[in-house]
């Protein structure tokens, strides 16, 4: 009978779990969330700027940290053992540089390759310098000078390409023992040479050899090798252990370092849409929805046509594509009414039977010594998925334009959060910008999302600062992807609207494709009474943030809600293009507690309905043989009633605005005052299109871009233009992003 | 914080973990003390708010954490979750660290002491939950073996006394000296030893109840 020991010990070896990957990244990070909070709170805010001086300063402790050295040596005696020539054996250490962020800061690097060397003779592990040129896959034997016998060559790697990391995500320290004739490595290196030689930019090849005197040699080695080397191992287990360990330490910080380049890919969140349905007037008169003035679809949607590739379905919100332009429509005489809605109907270009129904409402522009006050703060996603050049980046270039459209009295207040979150700047006044923009500076990126927490600090900070007179919104800078605290749509919603009722705003601008959680994201700004809008460049931020500051910080209405009477004396049937995460319920109109969107100072919001005229030859929908019996009393000059419903932005008391819309709201085609509708209708048929084209019969892109050219109109900043280019476009895009 | 370039831990270092005269010598056997300075270095590092220390760290035991809690609380769900709650708690607790003792020593400490609350808090719900993912994804690899031989593993363990359990991980699975798993769980060696011997008496006990049934 076997002993029980070790029946119980071969019963562990064979069920040794193996870590999955995700959970254990999903920990590191976590931990280093909470690592950071930990630092942070010691060091009060400095960490940021002071933690890439300290992690290079100690890159050689932690290398030879991270080294798993008995290995090192283990797999030294055998060659030595192999060849008694051998009097030299290099060993040379790869560590894959963040080379971007190195490249930006430029001449601190040299410094800091110097006290790096400096660091490493500290360290009383001996660095002997090699002073003969060794290219990489074979160092002569007598090129190098022998000191202990083994010389090790600590060579920094720089890669500019992702694909480097990506290839080789363990390439980050890895012992390598090249000797002669060691043609195991030299087979290993072959594919990957070019690129690491082509990875050594000249400047720093210069400023590292200035610094130690020492050439580069750039060596890699996949650690399937080391694997395999160690499995030979007498201790198998332990050594394979080991190997592993090595492996995963290198894995993380290979990860790392892929960080800044990786891209995700169709990982966009988006929600579900259905487009509305054709209504037939006699069975569902009226037609009910919330304003929308986000322009969040639109960028998103140009982002994606620009880089070859058509939008998935769900991206394509048609009324946010259609509200994203700014059209010429008349403006209300006074504050008192803070909209004024301007209706016009025009034949529609894809349908010859049916008809375009545009409904523009035009907000109160406040005058500058109108708008109040300001009390903003940015809460901002520094997760590490934030490390992109079309995220961070981008987003403090575009804060930086914001400034510039705020005035000196209006206060900002910068929270981010990562792992843990953070207030990185108290309540600061525009007038003191180089403070705000020295915080922004030291933004960084890294760590998980603790999107829920950085939430609720900003909130607390917009409360602390709290200006009953002025604005107070937070304004959320993110990619959407919170991943560490509550991270439950429907939790957060909740939150929002909760807070919502002490006055503080939020607004959302998303960045980033790849991995954006537009879902999340419109939830918490219909929720929080804001706006969401997608930033792809620097110019959308401009238009975004500085153009339309107005609309976006200062709101003249809120709870803005339309509904329509059709006359079915004129009107047959109609379809609202669009709003389909907006509808509301018919009874809802009149009921102060639903929530509506916002119209800011300044803004316009544009809803097109097609609608068939009574009487048309050819309906969508088959007129009911049984039709209720009923006389039409009604006026047919009168096409339909519009009413909105609107609260003034402190009250709680909703007001109602009504209005006709007759016959004479009718124009042909050809009508010049029709351009904006016109234009509007291109844009219209250019998002349906996108979607699938279900009413669209045989419309198609260069139908709306012949529209849409027709109607450019003086164009002051160029925004006609570039959708004609992206008609254009989308004709050649292919369907799905091919993978990188 | 930012001009600290120099963190204190290094006359620390060189006290505890003298690292041995002459090296590079790659004719003498790498050294223990090496292979733990690289473990201890890196804490002291990261307790010294070096973050990309405290990652290397993380990255590199996590599997031990893991394989501990698996093997405590029987299944891999659980498991990770204990994992990802001591990751966290380490980032806390790594600034108490002062290379007084070997870090894994320290570690094990730590992930036990988790499991025990992890347990604790589970209270009346004693059966583990069994891990069928597992076992069904080793019946489906055709590693039925395997999977009988982790089933009866785990019910092996569930019946052991905690500190007898608890030292079985140590010794059997994870493979320390007794020395050392005295040392994590504060007892001599020979009560290891004397523990071990318990072990196999209530293994051989167990498999006599199963037999007779």
């Amino acid at each position: 009978m076997t002993d029980e020991l070790d029946k119980l010990e071969s019963a562990f070896e064979a069920t040794r779990p193996e870590p999955d990957h995700a959970a254990r990244r999903r920990a590191v990070e976590a931990a280093l969330g909470a690592y950071d909070a930990e630092n942070a709170t010691a060091a009060q805010g400095s960490a940021a700027g002071a933690r890439p001086t300290r992690q290079r300063a100690n890159w050689f402790a932690r290398l030879i940290g991270g080294l798993p050295m008995r290995l090192t040596y283990k797999r030294l005696n055998p060659m030595l053992l192999g060849g008694a020539s051998l009097a030299t054996i290099a060993v040379a250490m790869i560590v894959a540089y963040d080379y971007p962020k190195k490249r930006l800061e430029g001449p601190d690097f040299a410094i800091e390759q110097r006290q790096n060397a400096a660091d490493t003779r500290d360290e009383s592990v001996a660095l002997r310098d090699d002073k003969a040129n060794a290219p990489a896959p074979s160092v002569p034997a007598e090129s190098a000078e022998v000191q202990g016998s083994a010389s090790v060559q600590a060579v920094p790697s720089t890669k500019p390409q992702d694909r480097f990391q990506a290839q080789v995500p363990n390439a980050e320290l890895e012992g390598n023992l090249a000797g002669a004739g060691n043609r195991s490595v030299d087979r290993l290196i072959g594919g990957t040479e070019s690129d690491t030689r082509q990875a050594d930019a000249p400047v720093l090849q210069k400023s590292v050899g200035e610094a130690t005197g020492r050439d580069l040699a750039a060596r890699r080695e996949s650690s399937v090798l080391e694997t395999e080397e160690m499995a030979a191992e007498p201790r198998s287990r332990v050594a394979l252990k080991e190997a592993k360990q090595s492996t995963s330490s290198a894995q993380v910080k290979a990860d790392d370092a892929v960080a800044p380049t990786y891209q995700d890919q169709g990982r966009d969140n988006f929600e579900e849409i259905e487009a509305n349905p054709v209504k037939v007037v006699t069975e569902e008169r009226v037609s009910t929805f919330s304003i929308d003035v986000d322009t969040a679809s639109y960028s998103f949607v140009r982002g994606q046509i620009l880089r070859g590739v058509l939008p998935q379905k769900d991206a394509v919100r048609v009324e946010e594509m259609v509200n994203y332009f700014p059209y010429d429509y008349p403006l209300p005489e006074s504050r008192e009414t803070p909209f004024r809605a301007d209706v016009q109907v025009i034949p529609s270009p894809w349908n010859d039977q049916t008809r375009l129904m545009r409904i523009g409402i035009q907000g109160y522009a406040l005058a500058e010594e109108e708008k109040p006050r300001s009390n903003l703060v940015f809460l901002i996603d520094s997760s590490g998925s934030m490390n992109a050049p079309d995220k961070l980046p981008l987003l403090k270039n575009a804060l930086k334009l914001m400034l510039e459209a705020l005035d000196p009295d209006d206060t900002v207040a910068i929270v981010t959060y990562a792992g843990a979150a953070g207030t990185v700047l108290e309540s600061t006044p525009v007038s003191q910008a180089g403070r705000i923009l020295a915080a922004l500076e030291r933004l960084h990126a890294g760590g998980s999302t603790a999107g829920a927490e950085g939430i609720r600090q900003a909130y607390q900070l917009a409360e602390a600062n709290y200006d009953a007179e002025g604005i107070n919104r937070v304004i959320l800078a993110t990619d959407g992807d919170f991943n560490v605290g509550i991270t439950d749509i429907g939790e957060l919603e909740g939150f929002v609207e909760r807070k919502r009722k002490t006055g503080v705003l939020l607004s959302v601008l998303g960045f980033g494709h790849g991995n954006l959680n537009d879902a999340l994201m419109q939830a918490l700004a219909q929720n929080g009474n804001g706006q969401a809008a997608y930033i792809d460049t620097l110019s959308e931020a401009r238009k975004a943030l500085v153009e339309e500051a107005g609309s976006t910080l200062f709101p003249i209405a809120k709870d803005v809600k339309i509904q329509i009477e059709f006359n079915p004396a004129a009107v047959a049937e109609y379809r609202l293009i669009g709003y389909e995460t907006r509808m509301l319920r018919r009874e809802d109109f009149n009921n102060d507690k639903v929530d509506a969107g916002e119209i800011g100072s300044g803004h316009r919001v544009t809803a097109l309905y097609e609608i068939t005229p009574a009487g048309a030859g050819q309906r969508q929908v088959d007129a009911l043989r049984y039709q209720p019996v009923t006389e039409l009393e009604a006026n047919p000059s009168e096409l339909a009633f519009l009413k909105v419903r609107y609260k003034p932005p402190g009250g709680d008391v909703s007001k109602l605005v009504e209005t006709v819309i007759p016959r004479s709201a009718e124009f042909d085609a050809s009508d010049s005052r029709t351009q904006e509708t016109r234009f509007a209708a291109a844009v219209a048929g250019f998002g349906q299109l996108l979607r699938g084209g279900r009413h669209m019969g045989d419309f198609t892109y260069d139908d709306v871009a012949a529209l849409a050219e027709g109607a450019k109109g003086p164009d002051r900043f160029g925004y006609r233009a570039e959708f004609l280019n992206l008609v254009r476009l989308a004709k050649s895009a292919a369907a799905l992003e091919p993978l990188k | 914080m930012a001009g600290k370039e120099c963190p204190p831990y290094r006359a620390l270092l060189q006290k505890n973990f003298p690292i041995p005269q002459g090296f590079p010598h790659p004719m003498r056997p790498m050294d223990d003390m090496l292979q733990e300075r690289a473990d201890e270095g890196l804490a002291l590092c990261a307790a010294n708010g070096d973050r990309e220390a405290f990652g290397v760290l993380l990255e590199r035991h996590y599997g031990l954490v893991l394989g501990v809690g698996m093997r405590l609380l029987g299944n891999r769900a659980e498991a990770e979750d204990l994992a990802q709650d001591v990751c966290i708690g380490l980032a806390r607790k790594i600034r108490s660290f002062r290379g007084e003792a070997k870090f894994t020593t320290w570690l094990y400490q730590v992930v036990l002491n988790a499991g025990r609350d992890a347990l604790r808090r589970r209270g009346t719900r004693a059966q583990a939950q069994s891990d069928f993912a597992q076992l069904d994804a080793l019946n489906r690899a055709g590693e039925a073996d395997r999977a009988a031989q982790a089933h009866w593993l785990r019910q092996a363990l569930a019946a052991l006394k905690p500190d007898l359990r608890e030292t079985a991980i140590l010794v059997l699975d994870q493979g320390l000296t007794h020395a050392e798993a005295g040392e994590v769980l504060g007892v001599s060696e020979t009560t290891i030893s004397w523990r071990l011997h318990e072990i196999r008496k209530a293994l051989k006990a167990q498999a006599a109840r199963e037999d007779a049934k």
